[in-house]
């Protein structure tokens, strides 16, 4: 690929998506950082827990399933 | 002891501290690579709990901390990119996007889109920020925490597949 060709084609890209010049913040991101920082470490969702709970319940009404679920884990 | 050193510590306010004074510079970049800015404020913010998370690993004697800073946040833009692989955003800031244009224009310009998206995140956001951006490739290199020779080598591929896809749908660049 030729240097002329290269440059066509950067061409082409710039006037389809301009660069993006120094955008700057529209607002402080601080009180969203905090909100973070305030979650849970690790935040599972509901159907996550009614499974287990399932899986729980099938292991403790009928433990000879046991080696069945490993197989499938 | 200085505010790299306590924040490595798992001092709150120095934390702080780096983000006010930082989280301009992380937006910048990343929008950079994502082109919209809601995404890149939310990334900003991901950015930064990555950055919080691996405090520990930081070593503030070495000192790079702008380094590390930008690797984690292009590390976050192209997983965003992974997860969601869908057509390039225009960035909502440019006031020439809004400008009228003919429907050949709108044609081409989806075209290009369209052969971006077929690009792998790390091709696309290499091709973005070396032809788009027009960032030297030093910068991209420490970026990606690769070599200025394979920032080229992505780039050279990257160009090879664009003009393969424009092709495919009648642009001649």
């Amino acid at each position: 690929m030729s240097e002329r060709e290269m440059e066509e084609l950067k061409k082409l890209l710039k006037e389809s998506m301009p660069a993006v010049r120094g955008p700057e913040l529209r607002r402080d991101l601080w009180p969203a950082m905090r909100q973070r920082l305030a979650e849970p470490a690790i935040r599972m969702p509901w159907w996550d827990w009614a499974l287990l709970a399932a899986a729980a319940v099938v292991i403790l009404l009928f433990p000879t399933m046991i080696p069945t679920l490993l197989y499938h884990l | 002891m200085e505010v790299l050193e306590r924040f490595a510590a798992g001092d709150p306010e120095a934390f702080e501290c780096l983000f006010r004074q930082h989280q301009g510079e992380v937006y910048r970049w990343i929008i950079r690579i994502v082109r919209n800015s809601a995404t890149a404020e939310d990334l900003t913010v991901e950015t930064f709990w990555r950055m919080h998370r691996a405090r520990a690993r930081f070593d503030a004697r070495k000192g790079n901390f702008c380094g590390w800073m930008r690797r984690i946040a292009t590390n976050t833009a192209l997983d965003h990119l992974r997860r969601s692989r869908r057509e390039v955003e225009l960035p909502e800031e440019m006031p020439d996007t809004r400008k009228p244009i003919s429907a050949e224009q709108n044609e081409m310009r989806q075209a290009i889109f369209h052969a971006i998206d077929r690009l792998s995140p790390t091709v696309r956001a290499t091709v973005l920020l070396a032809l788009v951006e027009e960032e030297p490739y030093e910068n991209i290199a420490k970026a990606l925490g690769i070599s200025t020779t394979a920032v080229k080598l992505r780039v050279f591929r990257g160009v090879r597949v664009l003009r393969k896809e424009l092709s495919k749908a009648g642009v001649r660049p």
